[in-house]
């Protein structure tokens, strides 16, 4: 499990890759915690770009929401982008489509944070 | 071994409304159309081959009660919720008139799984002999208050069958009856025990109103192998996971998708959905097993799990 990070004019993009499981959950919300942290200051969005992440379990989706729980408190917000078919089926099972704003792509959920962010974007 | 589901809903008994049952029977019409259904075994031949079973069933409404039949003379029953009262008309039908021996084992004195006991007919039997196992130290004191004015005009004094309370230590075994039986602490509000029957080579894990929250590595480890190899898991899978791990976290209920994790990592052979969430109607919950069954074939790496949903009136044989 890796954890691809990106910045555009502030905003976050985080991309794991691979499965997120049991065996990974807690190490993959420790390589969260320091981009939540930052994130914090000041109240920024960030984007889970989930296009190369193959399957999420229970646990792996549990710190998708004590991602989102961080976020909400210190006034962000943490949405989702670009999952895999397995995962978004994973996310229906488990309704976490009803949890979170899910996005087709990385620039649409940038588009829905910062206008600012989505220039950044497009300027590559 | 056969496990026979007398109550299956959690929390309060459901029942279907007559616009429940008018519209189920308006889409069995639609249904038909075009056939001829001009006799009853037809009719009942095209309902159990072509109605899926939220139209042609329902999943019920009793509170938790489930019966292990292990074949010999004597009966084991998990939880007093209303499903005892149909569990009580089984014994009585089957006794014909003969003492019943009944080893109850309860998961926890919430209201729902003791609520069907004033209306458990062989209590009120001379020469009944029940014994309530419970690893609560108020066991006993739960269900002699139900019987209290102004709740309910019997008192347990009054009832007419042989008590015994048998209070369980976590952990360990015992044999009752010629049944192995080992309960285990749960996470739930006040606490819950699960129980794992073993008889006749055969396993039965009885896990309902338990959080599992799969965060703790050890605890995980632990109800792993309490879960080890078991032939048949009753799962509470109240809620969805989104539920369970936000607004719902610490109600004291599963998801579908843990229940299949855990059965999955100890290898289980069936899992069985349980405690159906009351606000849900029978096209939900068969929503929920259809999902549960795919969500097992995308985390499969072995030996598939069966899964299926509880209903009352559903018979497992192992």
């Amino acid at each position: 499990m890796q954890l691809v990070s990106r910045e555009y004019a502030g905003t976050v993009v985080l991309a794991p890759n691979g499965r997120l499981d049991h065996d990974n959950s807690e190490a993959f919300r420790a390589a969260l915690q320091p981009h939540l942290d930052a994130a914090a200051r000041p109240q920024r969005g960030v984007v889970l770009d989930l296009s190369r992440l193959e399957y999420v379990s229970s646990a792996g989706l549990r710190c998708f929401v004590l991602a989102a729980k961080q976020a909400k408190a210190q006034g962000g917000r943490v949405v989702i982008a670009a999952m895999q078919p397995v995962v978004a089926e994973i996310f229906q099972i488990s309704r976490f489509n009803l949890v979170f704003d899910i996005f087709a792509s990385v620039r649409d959920a940038l588009a829905a944070l910062s206008a600012d962010a989505t220039a950044a974007f497009d300027r590559g | 071994m056969r496990v026979r589901f007398w109550g299956t809903r959690g929390s309060i008994p459901v029942a279907l409304t007559w616009r429940d049952l008018r519209d189920r029977v308006a889409q069995a019409l639609v249904a038909a159309q075009g056939r001829t259904l001009d006799t009853l075994e037809k009719a009942h031949a095209f309902v159990e081959a072509e109605l899926p079973f939220a139209i042609a069933g329902t999943y019920g409404g009793h509170s938790p009660c489930v019966e292990l039949d292990t074949g010999g003379g004597t009966y084991f029953v998990c939880d007093m919720g209303s499903g005892a009262r149909p569990f009580g008309a089984h014994v009585m039908a089957r006794q014909a008139g003969a003492p019943a021996r009944i080893n109850v084992f309860m998961s926890h004195l919430h209201w729902d799984h003791v609520m069907g006991f004033p209306f458990f007919v062989p209590a009120y039997v001379p020469g009944t002999q029940l014994r309530i196992h419970g690893c609560h130290a108020d066991l006993e004191a739960a269900f002699v208050r139900q019987q209290e004015p102004p709740g309910f005009p019997v008192r347990f004094s009054q009832l007419g069958a042989g008590f015994e309370f048998v209070t369980l230590e976590p952990g360990k075994t015992i044999e009752v009856d010629g049944l192995r039986v080992t309960p285990k602490l749960q996470l739930h509000g006040g606490d819950s025990y699960g129980y794992r029957f073993e008889a006749g080579g055969r396993s039965v894990i009885y896990s309902t109103d338990s959080e599992h929250k799969l965060e703790d590595a050890a605890e995980t480890r632990d109800f792993i192998a309490f879960f080890r190899d078991a032939d048949l898991v009753v799962f509470d899978s109240m809620y969805s996971l989104a539920e369970a791990v936000s607004v719902k976290e610490d109600w004291g209920h599963s998801s579908n998708m843990v229940g299949v994790e855990l059965c999955q990592m100890a290898r289980v052979k069936h899992l069985v959905l349980f405690h159906h969430e009351p606000a849900y109607d029978d096209a939900a919950i068969e929503r929920v097993l259809k999902e549960t069954r795919r969500f097992e074939e995308l985390t499969r790496e072995d030996d598939p799990l069966a899964v299926s949903s509880a209903y009352d009136g559903l018979e497992i044989s192992l």
